[in-house]
């Protein structure tokens, strides 16, 4: 009896420590997202979204130039970004002892842990300096350079998971192997790859680092990847570090829309894969 | 009359149908190896069109090996390679004219789990092989569809539902759904690679019934670990025993009066 006693109690305490753990982890999420919702609700309207900055000192106002070039600039880096990262990710996992294979494997893991901003600083010798201007161009190279890896390393593990006898089925019945590659085994993969692809771009839309150097940010509404562009995460660290008060209530809202904006992407990706993988089997 | 061919086991039991001269599918001293480790050696034999011809054996006998080795899925394992020769219709399947791809779909294969593709439904399961040789007209295709549904005895279950994902089918459904899928482009031979050891005893059951009707129009090479499988349902039984054909007859005999010792000593279970 008492025994049976002293292991409840065990693991009654073992079951407490463990749920401290999770709320250790998840309880800076929720204060950001609170701080966020206090300081930055009070000052999202409709124009928040639609307007450009006004003249500093003034009210009113949005950053309407900064959701358009992180869209625009995040869309640009995802369609150099993600079929280059599928494509080694397939690439890695057909010939697995290839040594291109290895070496690329080992590039791209060195890569997921490069802080942002040294890409930020490559993409600023490569194109920024060539050039001799900045550009929204040279942001969303910068941000597909991050994806690459990333997407590559999940593309790789999710047809890791796709079963061999798939790809013998496909073969038995006269496919060729690309064939089966493309048709069988990427398609099968598809849904968990979006979702790969959707949380790299999650990523890398709240990036600021790289696109310091790159995209510089703008005041103005620009559509011209070759120019100078706004982005939000550029917003905000302009607003934040500004002098006028005004500012930093705006810097609040858009790191509020910022983080709006990859959460929802988030559940998209989320959403997707089920509503896929339901269709699918 | 069994007697009477070259190859040791073309003829089946003489009630099931004149012996025939000429084999399907043969091989010739075929040895098939993993880099350096020879997996099958040397083994020639013959399997008559019509019948149904098990290949039994305890595990890692080789027999699975020399089944792939028939329809050149060997080749595609790690270090996969052979020696030797694999004759369908007189023609050496091996020779360099000769693509895997074109092979392939004139010999079949039903895997160990079934193998229903994911992301496509019935209907296009059954159709998957016949479009990757090329383009087919929409009716004849719905009409090739049906017939190798029916035949694989699964046209009733799914007739309401062909549009919807094949992974709702059950282990039974799904394994002569991919039966269906083997048969549509019309192969000569189809090989099973124990077919139903995923499959519970009644799912088991119809595919030994489903093999009875097809090798009316089917060569059909199965195996099985199940011994009693082999005797119900195939016409001549071949025993493998590391790497080697150790006997092979109609199933008739080498369940009653085997000629080796080996055989006996596995069909009676003293060993494997």
């Amino acid at each position: 009896m008492n025994r049976r006693l002293f292991r409840r109690f065990k693991s009654n305490v073992m079951t407490g420590v463990l749920m401290a753990c999770v709320l250790a982890a998840v309880l800076p999420l929720l204060f950001i997202l609170g701080t966020l919702l206090l300081k930055g609700a009070g000052s999202l309207s409709l124009d928040f979204f639609t307007k450009m900055p006004a003249p500093a000192g003034e009210n009113g106002g949005g950053v309407a130039h900064a959701i358009v070039g992180t869209l625009l600039m995040v869309g640009t880096a995802c369609l150099i970004g993600i079929p280059i990262g599928i494509g080694a990710g397939v690439f890695a996992s057909e010939y697995p002892g290839n040594r291109l294979a290895i070496l690329s494997r080992f590039v791209a893991d060195v890569l997921n842990g490069t802080p942002s901003i040294v890409i930020g600083v490559f993409a600023w010798t490569w194109i920024v300096a060539r050039q001799k201007h900045f550009s929204g161009f040279a942001g969303s190279v910068a941000l597909a350079i991050l994806m690459v890896p990333m997407v590559m390393r999940t593309t790789e593990e999710i047809i890791k998971l796709v079963p061999h006898s798939l790809r013998e089925a496909a073969l038995a019945l006269g496919y060729q192997r690309w064939r089966t590659t493309l048709q069988i085994v990427l398609l099968t993969a598809l849904p968990g790859i979006l979702t790969g692809a959707l949380l790299a771009v999650a990523r890398i839309a709240g990036e600021t680092a790289p696109l310091l150097f790159t995209a510089l940010g703008s005041q103005y509404m620009g559509t011209n990847l070759n120019q100078p562009m706004a982005a939000l995460p550029l917003t905000v660290y302009t607003y934040a570090t500004g002098p006028y008060e005004e500012w930093h209530r705006y810097a609040w809202a858009a790191a509020l829309v910022l983080i709006l904006m990859v959460f929802i992407l988030n559940m998209g990706a989320r959403f997707a894969t089920r509503r896929m993988a339901r269709l699918g089997g | 009359m069994a007697e009477a061919t070259a190859a040791p086991m073309v003829a089946g039991e003489a009630s099931v149908a004149p012996a025939v001269t000429r084999p399907r599918l043969e091989t010739d001293k075929l040895s098939a190896m993993y880099g350096k480790f020879t997996a099958v050696k040397n083994v020639s034999l013959a399997f008559a069109p019509n019948r149904v011809h098990a290949l039994i054996g305890p595990s890692g006998c080789g027999k699975s090996t020399f089944l792939r080795t028939l329809n050149r899925m060997h080749e595609m394992s790690e270090g996969g390679w052979i020696t030797g020769r694999v004759l369908l219709d007189g023609e050496d399947v091996y020779a360099s004219r000769v693509s895997a791809m074109q092979l392939r779909k004139r010999v079949g294969m039903v895997f160990q789990r079934p193998t229903p593709f994911p992301t496509m439904t019935i209907y296009e399961n059954v159709a998957a092989g016949l479009k990757v040789s090329g383009r087919v007209k929409q009716a004849e295709l719905r009409q090739t569809v049906e017939r190798a549904l029916e035949q694989a005895g699964l046209w009733n279950e799914v007739k309401d539902r062909l549009h919807q994902s094949a992974m709702a089918l059950s282990g039974g459904q799904q394994q002569r759904l991919c039966i269906a899928r083997t048969i549509a482009p019309a192969p000569e031979v189809i090989l099973l690679d124990e077919p139903t050891s995923a499959l519970d005893p009644q799912g088991t059951q119809r595919i030994e019934e489903l093999l009875y009707q097809l090798k009316r129009e089917f060569t059909i090479v199965i195996v099985t670990h199940n011994m009693q499988q082999a005797a119900r349902v195939s016409d001549t039984t071949s025993f493998f025993y590391m790497g080697t054909l150790v006997e092979s007859g109609a199933t008739r005999q080498i369940f009653t009066a085997p000629r080796e010792e080996q055989t006996e000593a596995y069909i009676t279970g003293r060993f494997g």
